[in-house]
């Protein structure tokens, strides 16, 4: 089963002489239940990748397919549709909604999906309790560690049962205690069944993935099989 | 929808003294309006209610100090005016004598009053006068030059207080009169409280203050308020003729027409009260703009919010939704504060009027707060719902 496939996939920003290639011909194929991690050097294309893996941004040429669906046509309203069925988003930042309890934050994107509250609140529960932050269920943000930040924000990824988990740089702003919890419920959740692709520039923390894909110049330079 | 709703609520409670601020011009706006309104229709109440006090067909005589000094108004000059063939039109003539600030003494107390009248009894039926107590003086009161008078309600509260007038003694001017009758009181028009005055025989008045020189008016009533045009052309006519006037506009008299200087000072406060509505209005319109500029503020600061928001599946109409239901929380919260604030203060006298609360601009106030918090931040709110998610994310 196939969670991403991607062939041909060309970005270019702007026009003329601020034109900016930022993907140069990227094919790559994630399997459902894959860890992958991709890494790659700032400037190397890996941010515009992991816009367009998580249906942020569209690309100008090329196709990708998310769980057998061609998602290069949509417009702006279906993509937002697409990010909250089948996306979860893991930011570096953490990016929680501030004043606003873990509970709340995890509830959002089954807001977006229009559940009733009462079934959203006991799916929003269990998610914390999976990542192990059930008793700070009413903390708000700033109540919070940074680790224990990032873990109600793989909850609020996870909430949904998404089709992939999209992390970037989910450690970057963490010690390495903090790092380690992270990681750890990433790899549960793999082990569990999901699909993770994270960027990273840590060598240690792409070694939890199952492979590797390397970002070079906009064309993927290594990984690119399972 | 109610997700919505409690976003815009949170969003409002981050930032209470900047919501507050918002708030309080939009209240102050709201409650403009509805002070000024109140104070302009109670100014155009006030000058309705002396227009009926005065009776609607009530003409004025009154002699003009010519450059060739004319001929003084007479009693037998309102006698003729009373003419069943000459002034068809013509009720009832009233010669009248006005003294100003005349000052009377009840034991010991001294009041100024504003007008001293010498009339004849007819004079209070003319003017729309009715005795609240007491009786009027009488044609043989008038007949024999007895020192009795009639007081206004603000005269007669003011020298004796509480106490009953009628049968009282004043001195006017040092001479004992007798108060045979209190007036109703007719109510301030904010131009000279009309109940400050002191009527008595014509007689008494000429032997008393001010001699037996011309009348100070003469007050004549039509037959009804259909001929008010008729009845003044015959008077010109009859007084023309008597005073021997050849041309029109060097008459020693002048026939006026209280209603008509009234119904002008009424379209006066009309005009007035668009004034003030308008610079109620434009307050309004500032606190609308406040509440623009604190959205576009709010906005700016929540790029992020919105990013992560639109990352996690929101459609641009949810985001759209939650900025506006802020802006309009605080047009409605503005303008229910306005309302209660408005009210309050239309409950005090502001410069001698009486508001008068209209509860149309009541209601259009508060309704136009909300559209105010709707249109001026549907502006922030579709810049907010039209940012594209990677952009908003990067922001710091």
């Amino acid at each position: 089963m196939t969670a991403i496939e991607i062939t041909g996939l060309h970005k270019v920003y702007g026009t003329g002489s601020t034109r900016v290639h930022a993907l140069r011909g990227v094919d790559m194929t994630v399997q459902k239940g894959e860890y992958v991690a991709i890494v790659g050097a700032s400037g190397s294309g890996k941010s515009t990748l992991l816009n367009i893996l998580g249906c942020l941004d569209a690309p100008s040429e090329g196709s990708y397919r998310l769980d057998g669906i061609e998602v290069s046509t949509f417009t702006e309203s279906e993509l937002s549709l697409l990010r909250n069925r089948k996306i979860g988003f893991v930011f570096q930042s953490f990016n929680l909604i501030p004043r606003t309890t873990a509970l709340s934050n995890v509830e959002l994107p089954l807001v977006y999906a229009g559940m009733a509250r009462k079934h959203r609140r006991e799916r929003a529960r269990a998610a914390l309790d999976l990542v192990g932050i059930g008793h700070r269920a009413d903390h708000t943000p700033t109540q919070l560690s940074g680790g224990e930040q990032q873990r109600v924000a793989i909850a609020r990824a996870l909430v949904t049962a998404p089709t992939l988990v999209l992390a970037d740089e989910p450690t970057g702003n963490l010690d390495s205690r903090n790092s380690a919890d992270v990681l750890a419920v990433f790899d549960r959740l793999n082990t569990a069944g999901r699909t993770i692709v994270m960027i990273t520039h840590e060598a240690d923390v792409a070694a939890h993935a199952h492979r590797t894909v390397r970002v070079h110049d906009g064309r993927i330079v290594a990984g690119v099989l399972a | 929808m109610i997700e919505t709703f409690r976003f815009a609520l949170r969003g409002l409670a981050a930032n209470k003294l900047r919501s507050g601020l918002t708030t309080l011009g939009i209240m102050i706006g709201v409650g403009a309006v509805i002070v000024l309104v109140a104070v302009g229709t109670g100014a155009s109440a006030a000058v309705a209610n002396s227009i009926s006090a005065l009776g609607t067909n009530l003409l004025t005589v009154s002699a003009q100090g010519g450059r060739d000094a004319g001929k003084p108004l007479t009693v037998a000059d309102a006698r003729a005016l009373v003419d069943p063939l000459g002034a068809p039109d013509v009720a009832t003539a009233t010669p009248v004598v006005t003294s100003g600030n005349v000052s009377v003494t009840q034991s010991d107390t001294t009041a100024s009053v504003r007008q001293f009248i010498g009339a004849e009894p007819a004079y209070l039926e003319a003017t729309n006068s009715t005795i609240a107590s007491g009786s009027s003086f009488t044609s043989t009161d008038l007949a024999e030059a007895r020192k009795v008078v009639v007081l206004g309600a603000t005269t007669a509260s003011n020298l004796f207080s509480t106490q009953d007038a009628v049968g009282g003694q004043v001195l006017v001017n040092g001479l004992p009169f007798t108060v045979v009758g209190v007036l109703e009181a007719k109510g301030g028009t904010g131009f000279g409280d009309p109940d400050d005055m002191a009527v008595a025989p014509l007689s008494t008045v000429q032997n008393m203050l001010t001699g037996y020189g011309g009348l100070s008016q003469i007050l004549v009533t039509a037959r009804s308020a259909d001929v008010m045009a008729q009845a003044q052309a015959e008077i010109t006519t009859i007084l023309s003729n008597r005073h021997g006037i050849a041309n029109p506009a060097r008459a020693d008299f002048r026939v006026s027409n209280p209603t008509q200087v009234l119904a002008a000072r009424s379209e006066a406060t009309e005009t007035f009260t668009v004034l003030l509505a308008a610079v109620a209005a434009i307050s309004l319109l500032v606190g609308g703009i406040g509440i623009t500029n604190i959205m576009l503020v709010t906005v700016t600061e929540r790029i992020r919010e919105i990013g992560v928001r639109k990352a996690l599946g929101a459609p641009s109409g949810a985001i759209l939704g939650q900025f506006l239901t802020e802006a309009t929380l605080l047009g409605l919260l503005g303008g229910g504060l306005g309302v209660a604030a408005g009210l309050a203060a239309s409950g005090l006298q502001i410069s001698g009027i009486t508001p008068v609360v209209s509860w149309p601009s009541v209601a259009l106030a508060f309704g136009v707060s909300a559209l105010v918090g709707l249109v001026f931040g549907g502006y922030p709110a579709h810049r907010a719902a039209r940012l594209r998610p990677i952009e908003a994310l990067r922001h710091d």
